[in-house]
């Protein structure tokens, strides 16, 4: 395991590994979500009490989830990188914070679309609703004091604090429906128990982790161009640049995806 | 189900539409972004080589 964690930790093996699975894992996550669409938008039935509009559901629920959990791998890696000083983690943390702002974002939209047909308005200061809006902001906070330093070590050491800080927010999120008995409806979804019927759950689930593995997909894109822009003058990169001149830069960034 | 009723979302066309226009609008736009900034470190890369090269 610590063999492998180190290995993976190395620049050119992630490089050269994420670039072989990236294709694989990119068209898994364009099945899921066409089958969860089909299901959500046609296949399942209208809710008995919120008719169709229970499909925003297909959208909101998955994207919250993937909200809280982008922030605690984005915390976790910002841990990792902040001790043991990992290239890999520092660059995942600071990758994942604009994917993890998007689906937050996606979250509070979809949910206040959601809200204005079914509670009659747009927004509350329920305790669901304003810990996930925090949790915007602290994204939007560590992606500012990312860019707020020019040194990378520093900006990275900077921003893992908040970071792990924040993390803090995640559990109250998961937990307000439970806390405080205000406008958000609790879970419907435990373990080896479920409210929801399967023609609901499926599509659910189906884009649960389609989203999950759309994160990973935008992540390793992202990650990979990272790790090349700051390993520019290593030996590995100057390599792989040989064997690329002389075509022109958009087919090389074609065939890299499909190569490798 | 014919396609009206499909788009008309019983009555609700507005607050569906709009989720999922708006998640497809960012979520493209995350993976987008994400190609175009692959593609700007590898240009800035061939074109470091090839000023290093002319040079030598």
């Amino acid at each position: 395991m610590w063999v492998w964690l180190h290995r993976f930790g190395s620049p050119k093996y992630f490089y050269n590994v994420s670039g072989r699975i990236l294709p694989w894992v990119g068209g898994v996550t364009a099945l899921l979500i066409l089958a969860g669409l089909y299901l959500g938008l046609f296949a399942s039935p209208a809710d008995y009490q919120q008719r169709d509009s229970v499909r925003i559901m297909y959208i909101h629920v998955p994207s919250a989830w993937n909200s809280m959990f982008i922030y605690l791998l984005m915390a976790a890696a910002a841990a990792i990188g902040l001790i043991w000083n990992i290239k890999i983690a520092d660059i995942v943390a600071a990758v994942s914070a604009p994917i993890g702002a998007s689906f937050t974002f996606i979250t509070l939209v979809t949910g206040s679309l959601w809200g204005k047909p079914m509670w009659g308005t747009w927004w509350e200061w329920d305790a669901r609703l304003t810990s996930e809006l925090i949790l915007l902001f602290l994204y939007l906070g560590y992606i500012a004091l990312q860019s707020a330093f020019e040194d990378r070590r520093t900006a990275a050491r900077a921003s893992a604090v908040l970071a792990i800080v924040g993390a803090i927010n995640v559990p109250i999120i998961y937990y307000s429906v439970q806390w405080w008995n205000t406008l958000h409806q609790p879970q419907s979804l435990g373990m080896g128990t479920s409210a929801i019927h399967p023609s609901m759950l499926w599509p659910l689930f189906l884009m649960a982790i389609g989203f999950k593995l759309l994160y990973v997909v935008i992540l390793l894109i992202r990650t990979r161009a990272e790790v090349l822009e700051r390993e520019r003058n290593s030996a590995w990169v100057q390599e792989l640049v040989q064997d690329m001149t002389g075509k022109p830069a958009s087919d090389v960034a074609r065939s890299n995806h499909e190569q490798r | 189900m014919n396609s009206a009723e499909f788009f008309h979302m019983g009555g609700y066309a507005l607050y569906v539409w709009g989720s999922y226009g708006i998640t497809f609008v960012v979520l493209t736009l995350n993976v987008v972004l994400a190609l175009g900034y692959e593609r700007e470190v590898l240009r800035g890369l061939l074109r470091t080589a090839q000023r290093n090269r002319s040079r030598a």
